[in-house]
């Protein structure tokens, strides 16, 4: 199973995105820059978090734009699975690639901390090691989480078995619809969530509920 | 407004300026002329406390700076101290004090910013970033916006950047009303045959910008750090900086690729006094000249003059002095990285600052004494005032006390804080914020990780800046000791108000040679620091608050500990107690927090009892006997525990001696104490052991209480329980911040 990572400027859990995968698949992913024209034949794709040019006009929206996303969109239409963290969700959400938008927390302010994620779809190429209505662990850390999709969109979603992640036992850090942590889109091989699994997979970390994600994906 | 190089010098735009007649005269002798206007900005800037450090000098001199660990100490962008295998820790502190009063999201976050500089200028990469934060009385009108401010602008940069927060300090005292303190620490890793340095070497190499364009932002900056506030201050408004995280991070990444081609020679970031700073500081150091055309500067604004371009400081900007024939692939790099890059002039061998623009010369100045010969005050100094004596200690019920402290200003959780700074990134944190020091483990390395922690108690160093000066470093020195870790280095941010006051100058000398007497005794040497001074608002100085904040490396990150209860039925030790396990009340949070009252001497800090005591609590965690460690320091005991139990979920149950006071015991602050829980059995052998050890070293240990249930039982009092603990400590930061959307 190959992966890739993809940069783009601002970008700052990158390292430790190429970790997890190292550690868990076995093999370093293949690291692209935004600029680079060729992206290489894998099956997954991973966006990292972080601040992709400072989260200058909306978080997300201008990496959304770069020519690479269009590569992405394209390799995500012929069934290649990419999965984005964070501001990879952000990007994904504004590329058009996932519905619904993320939006300042309600809060109004960054953060983080660890919250409990309930598994709402075990049924996917993401969250097969996991079980229906599982409550894992898992830290966030964001500013922009707070999932939003007009009546309709949610419906849709909510009826498609699209919603994987949600936050669990009152621990919503951002104020998203329905508890909203990720979603998938239609077709399934495209996940987008605000946590960090990638920041929970190994003792040290104090956990290691984050791995069975990459483990599915890898493996 | 923009301004003409040709305008007269006045004695009214020299005291603008910051300088004093007889430092203007020195100029005079200095140059055999009248300076040019450019050229009084420069001077300004060089001349001024923050830069150059003119009252302190003569006493940081007598700190201690090297060690057998210490590749450098001060006076490069930070200090660098040897961790083995071939690695460094690279790190400092400094202040963005009056910035943060004007504009607390912007002053926080430049500041965060500007010590990130400082250590990845040197080749390191940023793990750990700490805050030491000191915000006015609660009540005041100010504070929660400053709070607020402040919190989301040190997040804004740090989270962006992408370094973890490991610690610091949130403190309130009406002392900082009118100035309020931001402390910035950063520690980055460096492999120590990689590490930078700002001194030029070779004539004819060009000099090259880098990072970001130049505005006028902060124009005057560093000379407005040097001066009192005064009711004027919100009209220093436009000489604050601002941020921008996203170009600070790819000139992080940037930086790391040029080092790594070998094209760099010499780098100094540009902070304070920016270009003029940095310009003069590498060519002085290596004896050369440095030639700037100041028409190569990439610039943001139109009609910039020389002037403003020298005293700019504007973020995200590097200097650097290059290979020649790796101009191109240094090029390309930046190019990568959408960053200015620009050559901007070049090294020389006359030992003059030239400074061109628009085809005139606006500056020629001889370099090395633009460094060497700022003024250097020996200033009068008295003895600091000692306080008033500690009167009758009032009795109150023990549970109350305990339960008010745990719901103050100062002893509350600092939750609502930290969750707003990403502490996790990188994925190496171990011990994040809420213990006794923030531990990250060593990127790749199989075994070790290294501990960070920021201390000072300034209601100590108010009562006796010599004791709380100690007190800073020991406490400083307890917390890394606490987890595992052996104590390595330290940076120093010393935070006073006016030297030209006698009784001001008292308490930085005092304080200096507190922290130098207790740096010695621990083998902690100061490998970098900064003073800021002048941190006065209408004549009335803050409190002395010499931050103190080090390093310490964990050999075997399987042997540490945490101050939270492990385990239920576990022995409590409180080892390094006096016979009464607890005396002294002076200067005591219980006093103070809870009564209003601040009399009494600070406590003494006994630096032979510290040293035994830490050394012999460092051997429990590695033995793997002690299960939980947490140095005592302000509330004392009862607090200790408290907030031992309410981290582990674990009650215990202590006594209290008979016939004795149990204010002082719960409550008092003697120096040199840990609260260790031990997996031993405390009728058995191997407890006599440790006790027969402690012994030989004249050590008391004594065992106090143990672990267990779901209260906290501090002898007589009634227990409370631990959801009531929890609620008291977690609740005042909410509930202060809570009522506006901040």
């Amino acid at each position: 199973m190959k992966s890739a990572v993809v940069v783009f400027p601002g970008l700052n859990r990158e390292r430790d995105m190429v970790t997890a995968l190292e550690k868990i698949g076995g093999t370093p992913p293949a690291v692209v820059w935004h600029k680079d024209t060729d992206l290489p034949d894998v099956d997954l794709i991973v966006i990292p978090g972080g601040f992709s040019y400072g989260d200058y006009l909306r978080a997300g929206a201008i990496a959304a734009r770069s020519p690479m996303m269009d590569i992405i969109r394209d390799r995500a239409e012929k069934g290649v699975k990419v999965l984005g963290v964070c501001n990879g969700f952000q990007i994904l959400t504004e590329a058009g690639l996932l519905p619904g938008v993320l939006m300042r927390n309600a809060s109004l302010k960054f953060v983080c901390r660890e919250v409990k994620l309930k598994i709402a779809n075990a049924d996917t190429a993401f969250t097969g090691r996991y079980s229906d209505g599982q409550v894992i662990r898992c830290p966030v850390a964001h500013h922009d989480g707070n999932y939003f999709a007009e009546t309709d969109t949610l419906k849709s979603i909510e009826d498609n078995g699209q919603v994987v992640f949600r936050y669990a036992e009152g621990s919503n850090p951002n104020g998203s619809l329905n508890d909203i942590a990720g979603i998938t889109n239609a077709k399934g091989n495209v996940l987008g969530m605000m946590p960090h699994p990638e920041n929970l997979i190994e003792p040290e970390h104090g956990g290691e509920d984050g791995r069975a994600l990459f483990a599915g994906l890898l493996n | 407004m923009t301004l003409r190089n040709d305008i007269e010098i006045t004695p009214e735009l020299v005291a603008n300026h910051g300088l004093k007649p007889d430092e203007y005269q020195k100029i005079l002798d200095l140059i055999g002329r009248e300076p040019t206007f450019t050229e009084l900005g420069i001077f300004s800037a060089m001349w001024n406390e923050h830069c150059s450090y003119k009252s302190s000098k003569k006493w940081l001199r007598t700190l201690p700076t090297s060690g057998p660990r210490v590749i450098q100490g001060p006076g490069e962008n930070a200090g660098v101290v040897d961790i083995g295998d071939g690695q460094a820790i690279v790190f400092k502190m400094e202040s963005h004090n009056h910035p943060s009063f004007i504009e607390p999201y912007q002053g926080a976050a430049t500041g965060v910013g500007g010590i990130l500089r400082d250590v990845f200028t040197m080749g390191a990469r940023p793990v750990a970033v700490m805050n030491a934060l000191r915000f006015g009385e609660p009540e005041n009108e100010k504070t929660k916006h400053l709070v607020s401010g402040v919190v989301a602008g040190v997040g804004g940069y740090g989270n962006s950047f992408g370094v973890p927060t490991v610690g610091g300090e949130v403190q309130f005292d009406r002392r900082y009303n009118g100035n309020i303190l931001v402390n910035a620490f950063a520690a980055g890793l460096a492999d120590t045959d990689k590490i930078f340095y700002s001194k030029a070497e070779g004539v004819g190499l060009p000099v090259v910008y880098l990072g970001a364009k130049t505005g006028r932002d902060g124009v005057g900056g560093a000379t407005m750090a040097s001066a009192e506030f005064g009711d004027d201050i919100e009209e220093k408004r436009p000489t604050v900086q601002v941020g921008d995280p996203f170009t600070e991070k790819r000139l992080l990444e940037a930086c790391l690729e040029l080092m790594a081609t070998g094209a760099v020679i010499a780098i100094q970031d540009m902070g304070a006094a920016g270009l003029t700073c940095s310009a003069v500081e590498m060519g002085a150091k290596g004896d050369l000249g440095i030639e700037l055309d100041l028409d190569k500067v990439p610039v943001r604004e139109e009609r910039m003059t020389a002037y403003e371009m020298m005293l700019s400081e504007s973020q995200e900007r590097m200097l650097m002095v290059l290979h020649p024939e790796k101009e191109a692939e240094a090029r390309a790099v930046f190019e990568k990285w959408e960053l200015d890059f620009a050559t901007v002039g070049k090294t020389t061998d006359d030992l003059r600052f030239r400074v061109l623009f628009q085809g005139e010369e606006v500056a020629n100045l001889p370099i090395k004494e633009l460094g060497d010969e700022a003024p250097e005050y020996d200033r009068p100094w008295i003895e600091p005032a000692k306080p008033e004596p500690l009167g009758e200690v009032p009795q109150m019920d023990v549970a109350d006390a305990v339960l008010g402290l745990l719901n103050s200003a100062n002893h509350s959780s600092r939750r609502w804080v930290y969750e707003q700074y990403d502490t996790l990134i990188q994925g190496n944190s171990l011990q994040t914020p809420g213990g006794d020091a923030g531990v990250i483990r060593i990127d790749g390395h199989p075994t070790k990780a290294l501990a960070f922690s920021s201390d000072v108690n300034p209601r100590y160093c108010e009562a006796d800046p010599l004791e709380g000066g100690k007190q800073a470093v020991a406490e400083c020195w307890r917390n890394i000791i606490s987890t595992g870790a052996e104590p390595l280095a330290a940076t120093d941010n010393l935070n006073f108000g006016n030297p030209e006051r006698p009784e001001i100058m008292g308490q930085i000398v005092m304080a200096i040679k507190g922290i130098g007497e207790a740096c010695r005794a621990l083998d902690f040497p100061i490998v970098s620091g900064n003073v800021s001074l002048y941190n006065e608002t209408n004549g009335r100085g803050i409190l002395p608050t010499p931050t103190i904040a080090g390093v310490g490396l964990i050999e075997d990150r399987t042997k540490t500990a945490r101050n939270a209860f492990a385990a239920e039925g576990q022995p409590i030790l409180l080892v390094g107690a006096p016979a009464v396990w607890g005396s002294h009340m002076g200067q005591s949070a219980y006093l103070r927090d809870i009564f209003g009252r601040h009399e009494g001497a600070a406590p003494a800090v006994d630096l032979e009892h510290e040293k035994k005591t830490g050394h012999f609590v460092l051997s429990l965690i590695r033995q793997g006997v002690a299960t939980a460690v947490h140095d005592l320091s302000d509330g004392g005991l009862a607090l200790g525990l408290a907030e031992m139990a309410i981290r582990g979920g674990i009650g215990a149950t202590v006594n209290q001696l008979n016939e004795i006071d149990p204010i002082p015991t719960f409550f008092g602050e003697d120096q040199g104490r840990y609260l260790v829980t031990v997996n031993l059995d405390p009728q058995g052998e191997e407890m006599l052991a440790l006790w027969k050890r402690a012994g030989e070293l004249g050590l008391f240990a004594p065992w106090i209480g143990s672990t267990g249930g779901n209260t906290l039982k501090l002898g007589d009092a009634r227990a409370i329980s631990i959801e009531q603990l929890r609620d008291a400590y977690e609740g005042w930061f909410p509930g202060f911040m809570g009522s506006t959307i901040s």
